[in-house]
């Protein structure tokens, strides 16, 4: 039985994930479970990409690689990100 | 018709030569990093390499400096387009750190002690193309530039050359690092400009 859909089912849902202000979500640090505002995150620029450090432990929760063509983001270090439901 | 072309200085290599595409020069050394600039204490350092069926072997501090040590010369090309001519340094070559490792891995994990890692083909860091540096124009490595060890690798980009090194892995796949993993190239060749992830 095929019992999955494709990612298009997605679009919806994530459509409200990546509307509103990133810095406003909420993270949890997948390392130390710290959760906190992203604003909060200490952020490190002279590198190769943008790292964003977990406050409480420094482990590193997101990257981001710009090409001239290209962003990589990479929430890795990052359980969850919390929005807000704006569909209620 | 003259025998000589004038203003022809024959085959010497140019500084613009020595420039891979898309890189500019800098007298000074920009210091890049992903997160605070770790302490790293000499008293308690050590250097493993730990090969792929997992035998380690550790130098300390005191072993570590007793090693035969090279005084590369070498041009630096960091990913975000600055490059550094004839840069002085002073350590200790791969080839001695893994003479007597018994290994038929294909490929290197070089690690830091903040946790960074980097990814290279074991060939790319043998036969005199790759050491791990405690020192630098004459001085100790800064911790700012990676000290008290760093590993460089100089014919490829230079975030290979990870600061504060730790170690080597050896591995028969190939395993990706910090940044390897979030975007940027697997091998990352300057003259060929692997900047990034290929076709992007």
């Amino acid at each position: 039985m095929n019992d999955h859909v494709d990612g298009n089912m997605l679009a919806g849902a994530l459509w409200q994930v990546f509307r509103p202000d990133i810095t406003t979500a909420e993270g949890r640090c997948a390392t130390c479970g710290m959760t906190g505002p992203v604003a909060s995150l200490h952020v490190y620029t002279a590198a190769p990409g943008t790292v964003a450090r977990c406050a409480g432990c420094q482990q590193v929760t997101l990257q981001l690689v710009q090409s001239a063509n290209s962003m990589w983001l990479s929430t890795a270090g990052l359980s969850y990100l919390r929005f807000p439901n704006q569909l209620r | 018709m003259s025998a000589l072309t004038p203003g022809f200085r024959g085959h010497r290599r140019t500084e613009s030569d020595r420039v891979p595409p898309g890189q500019y020069l800098v007298e000074d050394f920009p210091v890049l990093s992903a997160g605070p600039t770790p302490s790293v204490a000499t008293d308690g350092w050590t250097f493993t390499v730990v090969n792929e069926t997992g035998e380690r072997t550790v130098w300390d501090w005191t072993e570590f400096n007793r090693l035969p040590h090279e005084s590369p010369t070498v041009d630096i090309h960091c990913v975000t387009r600055w490059s550094k001519l004839d840069t002085s340094w002073r350590g200790v070559s791969v080839d001695t750190l893994l003479a007597d490792v018994e290994t038929a891995a294909d490929f290197a994990v070089i690690h830091s002690f903040d946790g960074y890692t980097t990814n290279v083909p074991l060939q790319d860091i043998l036969d005199g193309q790759a050491w791990v540096a405690t020192g630098y124009d004459g001085s100790p490595l800064t911790a700012e530039h990676g000290g008290p060890a760093r590993f460089l690798v100089p014919h490829l980009y230079f975030w290979k050359s990870a600061k504060w090194v730790s170690g080597i892995t050896l591995h028969d796949e190939d395993e990706p690092g910090f940044w390897e993993r979030a975007g940027y190239h697997d091998y990352g060749d300057p003259w060929l400009e692997q900047r990034y992830q290929s076709g992007w």
